[in-house]
């Protein structure tokens, strides 16, 4: 165990040159690194039509922040639960991993109800691809540019995709585990799956930020 | 043992310093506070708030911190190529917001503009 321990770390810090686990996690960091960019221009393109719109609906008026700031919490939640579930691989504990894992896909598949909840909720409140509602929230006349729906539902729903996509790679690597593939000495799968996830999370941060908050 | 407790990153530290910041960023969007604080200094603090949070992701849940250099420097690309986009974007911006005071229907704006 000590010994393990000891090998992976200065595996880390003094890796000569690329091995297939470390190619693994440079293939996925050059994958999120394109998939920010997507983001990224989603994002800009959004406050682009934002600021040249002559009207824009108050987010908080029309989306509500309480449901989405659970979702926040519970994607943060789920970045936790992963790490612990590659902590302990990392020690050997395949049971431990599991029930991590488990528990990890289980955030994201809330999250995606809610989500769908959300959607829902919107859609029949009238916020579509062409019109938004009438009233907020709070009852209070809202009007801006129409523009709202398309932006607000392509970005929450490229997320979706993507967190859609990590339950579907969780269940993936979960089963995996449950056969007994990984132990503490080849772990690196769990690893990589753990930077998508992360990045998912990251990822909402911001959107939490840019569509719902500003 | 104590190398790998030196691997890990404490990470419900990491988680409350997370939900802390969530729970700021809420609360700085509160329409009442929002007025009082006005709208540049509520995007700033929303803003770097959204970022250190991103940071706090990227550098420890991510190992970034513990990865090589090479590494974060690849990592920060797609963020300053973000920024460029947007100052790229500014001038235009600028534009649509001035044509959009003069028009009355803003979807016509953004459509009639390019």
């Amino acid at each position: 165990m000590e010994d393990t321990a000891t090998l992976d770390h200065s595996a880390d810090v003094y890796e000569p040159s690329l091995t297939p686990d470390s190619l693994g996690k440079l293939g996925m960091w050059l994958f999120l690194i394109s998939d920010a960019m997507s983001f990224g221009a989603l994002l800009a393109a959004y406050g682009a039509i934002r600021a040249g719109a002559a009207e824009w609906a108050p987010p908080s008026e029309v989306l509500g922040i309480e449901l989405t700031a659970f979702m926040t919490f519970l994607l943060i939640c789920s970045s936790v639960t992963m790490v612990k579930a590659l902590e302990a691989i990392q020690n050997g504990n395949q049971r431990r991993m599991c029930t991590f894992l488990g528990l990890t896909i289980l955030g994201g598949v809330i999250f995606l109800g809610l989500q769908a909840y959300e959607w829902t909720h919107l859609i029949k409140h009238g916020l579509t691809l062409t019109t938004i509602p009438h009233h907020g929230l709070s009852g209070a006349e809202i009007s801006g540019s129409v523009l709202f729906g398309p932006t607000f539902y392509t970005i929450t729903g490229f997320h979706g995709a993507h967190v859609t996509g990590g339950v579907i790679y969780l269940i993936v690597i979960l089963i995996q585990g449950l056969r007994g593939n990984y132990t503490a000495e080849y772990n690196h799968k769990v690893e990589i799956l753990g930077l998508y996830w992360h990045f998912v999370d990251l990822i909402w941060i911001m959107v939490f930020t840019f569509v719902y908050l500003l | 043992m104590e190398h790998g407790h030196k691997e890990h990153p404490k990470y419900m530290r990491i988680f409350w310093i997370l939900l802390v910041l969530t729970i700021l960023e809420v609360l700085v969007a509160l329409p009442f506070l929002k007025q009082v604080l006005g709208t540049a200094i509520t995007a700033i603090l929303l803003i770097g708030m959204a970022c250190s949070k991103a940071a706090y992701v990227a550098l420890y849940f991510m190992h970034l911190k513990f990865e090589k250099k090479t590494l974060t420097a690849i990592a920060l690309t797609p963020f300053i190529i973000c920024v460029f986009l947007v100052f790229m974007l500014l001038p235009d911006l600028m534009e649509d917001a001035r044509h959009a005071g003069m028009e009355t229907s803003a979807s016509q704006t953004v459509e009639s503009s390019h």
